[in-house]
């Protein structure tokens, strides 16, 4: 290649200063070869939701019915007489299971952010970002376990309740999942906030406090929101844990205690059983589309709000 | 004159009080780490022995060992490697290198993102109708480590991202002032200066991709199959499913054999996640610029 190259540029040299020699035309091949890795990340996007749709498509132009689909609580998918496909109890589940998760990683991670950005320093900060760091690493699957053998019984004895795998449990422990991506985000958008604002209010005679809460927090708000919604993000789509932990039942719940079935479980547990291009194997697929776009929605979100704060 | 008044002692006392606060729930948090690890060391370190990691399960998977499943995975793990690695990193030499800031960039990025917070089912979705069955890869370890290639490819690309970046400019600048192309920079100049960044990134894939359990369910990894796979196109046991079968499909199972399970596959990802931990403080601390 290094032979060639060469003849084929001196073909087109238009004058003496001409630098196009075999360095250049490897640059360009390298810069297209490249360039191509980078553009693999929008194709594998966009095949993503072809392969999905090409699937579930199927069952969204014979008979899907919005009504049915997201209105109804029937999911009988292998009945003998009519299989009905109504999400709403999942999307119900699923919902429930994430809110709680939102409810205690919230507050949860907000306050460790804080804690490890603004009020630790040196040894303990390092630390306590691997212990987080750490936290983040435990596959689902293992959590789902811990929600089986450990949070199971526990909530049995705690609660005086017959089944300890519900809300609850699957609540918690995507909570815990979804904190570690809240923390470290928030932690970011906090170590974003230039120092001089803080040095400004602390000549101000402000405190620590006082700092934090009127200044840093209020500048990195669009960080913090950005921070939450991807934990969002990552509750709603979690399956194997939630699988595991949730105890698998459609039903509308109504307390913390009641066992749900998620969206994402469903697919995992029922693909395996379907046959090939059946109506129902559509339907999972269907509800694949679903997961894609909201979660889709969720991340344009999060980064429309995050290039935000960098244009300021 | 300088006395405290009433509203800073209350905002003093404020601090310290919220300061507590913050560092309790900050210490909720990861209690569960070690709490996990604790209950899992406890109660599958007897179950753990040569014999276990070295031997079939038997018995319906009420007994024996894991082996077949811990080749699986790291036939897994390594098909994936082989896939993303290389494109991952192009992918950020472009990102870094060579793209400026335009529309495309931004979809690119926004495409990364994307990538990391598509739910793992819906990418065991795309594993099923794109590698099974469009290209017709079957069940496959093939199938199943592109699955797990796509998935992780925002791991390797944002590490890949950050090494070259933390690159001070002026390396390069020097370096195009002798008259190098931007490739020949990237070659002697940026790639050595960041090879161990990348590698950082490639060990937390690694870790990552070992844990994943939905992505390969449909795609290639099998309950149960009482031999290795000889070759990409065959089928496998993995680690991660491995624990979800036998705590949830298998009845008759003794105690102490899911905890084994769930202890080693714990150990490969965290002993993976503490390696690249330790060799970016290491790399940390060794940095001249």
């Amino acid at each position: 290649m290094s032979d060639s190259v060469p003849a084929a540029s001196q073909s087109n040299r238009g004058d003496d200063f001409d630098r196009r020699d075999a360095a250049w035309y490897v640059d360009r091949l390298v810069h297209l070869l490249v360039f191509l890795g980078g553009v693999s990340a929008i194709l594998f996007i966009l095949g993503i939701f072809v392969f999905i749709t090409r699937e579930g498509l199927g069952y969204l132009t014979a008979s899907f019915s919005p009504s049915e689909f997201f209105g109804s609580i029937e999911w009988r998918p292998t009945s003998d007489t009519k299989p009905t496909y109504g999400i709403l109890a999942l999307l119900t589940g699923t919902a429930a299971v994430s809110g709680l998760a939102m409810v205690v990683a919230i507050p949860f991670s907000l306050g460790a952010a804080i804690f490890i950005g603004e009020l630790s320093e040196g040894k303990t900060r390092e630390i306590l970002k691997v212990l987080v760091e750490m936290l983040a690493a435990i596959p689902s699957v293992v959590w789902g376990f811990i929600g089986l053998s450990i949070m199971n019984p526990f909530i049995i004895d705690a609660f005086d309740v017959p089944v300890g795998l519900n809300v609850l449990n699957a609540g918690l422990i995507l909570g815990l999942m979804a904190a570690p991506i809240m923390t470290t985000i928030a932690e970011d958008a906090l170590k974003a906030v230039p120092d001089h604002y803080r040095e400004a209010a602390e000549a101000m005679g402000a405190t620590r406090w006082q700092v934090i809460f009127r200044v840093v927090l209020p500048t990195a708000k669009n960080g913090l929101v950005a921070a939450v919604l991807l934990g969002v993000g990552r509750a709603f789509g979690e399956t194997m844990a939630v699988l595991m932990a949730s105890g698998h039942s459609v039903n509308m719940p109504t307390s913390p205690f009641d066992s749900v079935r998620a969206l994402t479980a469903t697919i995992a547990a029922e693909l395996g059983e379907t046959a090939h291009g059946s109506e129902h194997y559509r339907v999972l697929f269907t509800i694949g589309i679903f997961l894609f776009l909201i979660t889709f929605c969720i991340n344009l979100i999060a980064d429309l709000i995050v290039r935000g704060i960098r244009k300021k | 004159m300088f006395e405290a008044t009433n509203r800073n002692r209350w905002a003093r006392r404020n601090q310290s009080l919220i300061g507590a606060l913050l560092g309790f729930m900050t210490f909720v948090l990861i209690l569960p780490v070690l709490i996990i690890l604790g209950v899992l060391v406890v109660e599958g370190g007897p179950a753990i022995s040569w014999e276990f990691l070295f031997s079939e399960p038997t018995q319906g998977m009420t007994a024996g060992g894991v082996f077949p499943a811990l080749v699986g995975t790291i036939w897994l793990v390594v098909v994936a490697l082989l896939a993303s690695v290389p494109l991952g990193v192009a992918a950020a030499i472009y990102l870094s290198e060579y793209a400026s800031d335009n529309w495309l960039t931004r979809f690119i990025n926004l495409a990364i993102i994307n990538l990391a917070g598509v739910p793992s089912i819906v990418h065991a979705l795309f594993g099923v109708g794109a590698f099974v069955l469009f290209f017709n890869f079957g069940t496959s370890i093939l199938a199943a480590s592109l699955t797990l290639a796509v998935m992780t490819l925002p791991v390797v690309i944002v590490a890949t991202r950050e090494s070259l970046q933390a690159v001070p400019q002026a390396f390069r600048e020097a370096c195009w002032s002798m008259g190098a192309t931007r490739w020949q920079t990237i070659r002697k100049v940026v790639l050595p200066n960041s090879i161990s960044g990348i590698l950082t990134g490639v060990i937390l894939e690694v870790s990552r991709t070992a844990g994943e359990t939905a992505p390969i369910m449909f795609t290639g990894a099998a309950f149960f199959l009482p031999f290795l796979p000889q070759g990409v196109l065959d089928q496998t046991m993995a680690m991660s499913l491995h624990l979800f079968v036998i705590s949830t499909q298998v009845p008759g199972v003794p105690e102490h054999l899911p905890y084994g399970v769930a202890l080693v596959l714990i150990g490969m990802v965290l002993s993976m996640n503490a390696i690249s931990i330790a060799f970016r403080m290491y790399l940390r601390g060794k940095k001249k610029w």
